[in-house]
């Protein structure tokens, strides 16, 4: 016995009167290290004990408004600097639409540190290598019996006196509680054979299964992403169509959506006569008259259209759009040139639309009377 | 908190028991080996979950196509049985915090167990919405998360918030669950002889000792939870009305969605614990710890809850004819008499005309009628969603879209499922946790406080 170290002296009691008032009297004579273990919480302890009020709610507080102020700035963040994105005609900050969220994470993360603080923190659990643990007071306090245990390292401490107090306040049974001394020599085997054999079959275990669902099951119908779909694709055989080919023309005479047919086809200069530019004059169709001259025409034409070619040689160079003829012509005529091609200079209709057609005709004006400035335009 | 009077007379209990016969008889459950009855209850709720399961099978196999979800009718009962089940859960946060903060001592007998179903009942909920998209194996995309994609979730969309809600929702039912069981579990801890019952029951209790520096902390500490719950719930179901108040639906797009919902939920949510707990106190010889006059006050609730669902209808209808919008007017004179009116009648006799009975006494306190009363509610309760999503949803703006919806055979299995799923985990649980809360029992048993006569 002289080897065991003392833990507290313990007493019993059967109704929460008897233990409400040895703990009063147990704060009378001055007990500082004391607890009082009772099967359910019992009203008037606190006060009994001499407890000051738990200090958690503001374990509560701190965290609720942290995650509550954090919350906030993160969707900020998000819906107005890093992806700001217009939702329904909304500010990209909208404080409404994120108040349930707000609150959601506020009420989780105060729920969740209030409660491990409690746990892990003011309680300093989980440990169950307590002198409480595995003693006959213990079994009795956790059903029906109010029990009082007065600690040994108390400031206070006199074996014969306390002995004496718990009888005075009667208490029905009185013990001694030791420290375990299996449980204060205990140490942790971390090279344990049986702990590290544990250790690489957690190792396994989660690696295999890391493997097999990133490599094999990512592959495997359903969770393959809709890989495999009864549907025809293009160069497919196809089994419904009876001479077996997946794509199919489109029925004769369709034609896409805002095609208008050339009329002139081979008659450039009806084409001449009857076109009209439809394009004004002004400072954007210019613009994208001199894109597109310069993307597609000036390759042979030059920049100035005077057949500065910058082929080389390797293609034929044009003749010159500052002659007479092509500067007589109506923009009608070139319209048929840039549409159908003339000579070796292929059609442009696939690579410029109706309108930057004009647009280029409109810019390819000015370039000519660049060169063959009149007059008036000295003023 | 100790100027509440501890000394008058209580419901809870009947009697005077021992602390320890509480004990004895809250944990017997637990030391006994489970019975014939209990084998064949688990293999019909297992069975009932086997079709969840083939159900979910054929579903991610075949896609969502084997369900009755035809455009525009895109929610159907899969969305119904969510915001079913996520109802059913309400009761437990209701009776274990909002009635905990009103001091309701009646509340500690049947706390614990509604808490247990209130998890079960939002895991099963939860599953909905996992389904319903198709692929639930890439639903981790609905938590926003800096990924590689640099693109966020849309948190100005109900359904993102839905999002937050439930699963919020359920860490903080489990926080407070598992709050609550640590003393319990420590009980059991102390009393078992059984070696591995031991070590379980030590590490989960934590090594908890009663002591009363702990438990000073530890009321706080339910009071908190208590008052983040108690607003927690209410924003829970407020969020799944949103999901529905926030579009433009005619029959959905309306003010009162929020209230009329946690109200159904807390009407269908007792309607089930009531249930439940019928079937729990006659199994396990509990009629003295759930006692009669506690049903009875969870009667009354349910009266309460049932009249204001039935006041929401009735205004809902009101307003539909005062607010003058051609379509709304179409869309509730077409639940009534339209093409799914017999489930909308069913709902009204269920809902609304079935808890009225409990106005009298004699139905009140009848564990018969009370049982059968309350499973109307359920069944009217389950409807009253359907009806919302399923009548709205096809017959909306434009005629030449309406479609009927009809379920599938896969609907009907996972529908079925689901509760086997839910009873699975109830019959687990009251196999091997204590039902009923030992130490807040005790607390309320009566002379457990003191008499405050003084010295």
């Amino acid at each position: 016995m002289n080897n065991k170290i003392l833990y507290s002296y313990t007493g019993i009691f059967d109704s929460p009167d008897d233990i409400t008032h040895a703990a009063k009297e147990a704060v009378k004579q001055g007990y500082t290290k004391f607890d009082v273990n009772t099967p359910y919480p019992l009203h008037g302890m606190n006060k009994a004990m001499n407890l000051s009020p738990s200090k958690l709610g503001y374990i509560a507080l701190i965290f609720g408004l942290s995650a509550a102020l954090g919350t906030l700035l993160s969707l900020w963040w998000v819906s107005a600097i890093d992806y700001p994105i217009v939702i329904g005609g909304k500010p990209l900050f909208s404080f409404p639409a994120y108040v349930p969220v707000m609150f959601e994470v506020t009420v989780l993360t105060a729920s969740i540190a209030t409660v491990l603080a409690m746990l892990f923190i003011f309680f300093k659990l989980p440990n169950n290598a307590h002198p409480l643990h595995g003693t006959d007071y213990m079994k009795k306090v956790s059903s029906d019996k109010y029990g009082i245990s007065i600690q040994a390292d108390d400031p206070k401490f006199n074996e014969e006196k306390i002995i004496e107090f718990l009888q005075s306040v009667n208490a029905k049974e009185i013990n001694t509680l030791y420290w375990n001394n299996e449980e204060i020599n205990h140490e942790n085997k971390i090279l344990d054979p049986k702990f590290l054999a544990f250790l690489i079959l957690v190792a396994v275990v989660t690696s295999g299964v890391t493997y097999f669902s990133l490599n094999k099951l990512m592959f495997m119908v359903p969770f393959n992403w809709m890989d495999e779909q009864p549907k025809q694709s293009a160069q497919q055989k196809s089994i419904f169509f009876v001479d077996g080919f997946g794509m199919r023309q489109p029925v004769a005479g369709t034609i896409a959506r805002g095609y208008i047919p050339y009329q002139f086809k081979g008659q450039p200069d009806l084409a001449g006569e009857k076109l009209v530019n439809p394009i004004p004059v002004s400072k954007e169709s210019l613009q994208i008259g001199q894109t597109k001259y310069d993307t597609y025409c000036s390759p042979c034409h030059g920049y100035h259209a005077e057949s500065d070619s910058r082929l080389h040689g390797q293609f034929p160079n044009p003749p010159s759009l500052h002659s007479d003829k092509v500067r007589n012509w109506n923009d009608g005529r070139i319209f048929a040139v840039i549409t159908e091609g003339q000579n070796i200079m292929p059609s442009y209709s696939t690579q410029l639309t109706v309108d930057e057609r004009w647009a280029v005709i409109n810019y390819l004006r000015v370039l000519q009377r660049a060169l063959n400035a009149k007059e008036s335009d000295l003023k | 908190m100790s100027t509440v009077d501890y000394t008058r007379e209580l419901s809870v209990l009947e009697g005077k028991p021992p602390l320890r016969e509480l004990d004895d008889l809250i944990s017997k459950p637990l030391e006994t080996k489970p019975n014939r009855k209990f084998f064949i209850a688990l293999s019909i709720t297992l069975s009932m979950t086997a079709l969840l399961v083939i159900g979910l099978g054929l579903t991610f196999y075949y896609g969502i196509g084997m369900w009755g979800n035809n455009i525009p009718v895109g929610w159907a009962w899969d969305i119904t049985n969510f915001v079913f089940w996520i109802g059913i859960g309400h009761a437990g946060t209701l009776i274990s915090a909002i009635l905990f903060l009103f001091r309701q001592k009646w509340r500690t007998g049947i706390a614990r167990f509604a808490e247990g179903m209130t998890i079960f009942a939002v895991m099963t909920a939860g599953l909905f919405p996992l389904i319903h998209v198709g692929r639930p194996w890439l639903a981790g995309y609905l938590f926003p998360y800096p990924s590689q994609n640099s693109i966020w979730v849309n948190f100005t969309s109900p359904l993102l918030w839905d999002v937050f809600a439930v699963s919020t929702y359920l860490t903080v039912s489990l926080i407070f669950w598992y709050v609550g069981l640590i003393p319990d579990l420590a009980t059991l801890r102390e009393k078992t002889t059984n070696k591995i019952k031991k070590i379980i029951y030590s590490v989960t209790s934590l090594g908890w000792r009663f002591s009363n520096r702990h438990w000073q902390h530890y009321e706080m500490v339910y009071l908190i939870l208590a008052g983040f719950a108690t607003p927690l719930v209410l924003s829970v179901h407020t969020i799944v009305s949103f999901d529905f108040a926030v579009s433009v639906i005619p029959g959905w797009h309306s003010t009162i969605f929020p209230p009329y919902f946690v109200a159904g939920a807390v009407f269908s949510g007792f309607a089930m614990v009531q249930n439940v707990l019928i079937i729990v106190r006659k199994i396990f010889n509990y009629e003295h710890i759930i006692t009669v006059d506690t049903l009875e006050k969870m009667n009354k609730v349910m009266l309460l809850t049932g009249s204001m669902v039935g006041y929401a209808y009735a205004m809902e209808f009101f307003i539909a004819w005062y607010g003058g919008v051609e379509a709304e007017r179409f869309t509730f004179l077409n639940r009534a008499l339209g093409p799914y009116a017999w489930a909308y009648w069913i709902m009204v006799t269920c809902n609304v005309v079935s808890p009225q009975l409990f106005w009298i006494k004699k139905i009140r306190r009848s564990i018969k009628t009370m049982f059968v009363i309350a499973i109307f509610v359920n069944i009217g309760m389950w409807f009253e969603r359907f009806v919302i999503i399923v009548s709205s949803l096809s017959r909306d703006f434009l005629p030449s879209s309406w479609h009927h919806y009809t379920p599938t055979y896969v609907d009907g299995m996972i529908l079925i499922g689901s509760f086997g799923f839910f009873f699975t985990w109830i019959l687990l649980f009251a196999k091997a946790l204590p039902v009923v809360s030992m130490a807040e029992v005790k607390a309320v048993v009566e002379g457990s406080q003191p008499s405050h006569k003084d010295h």
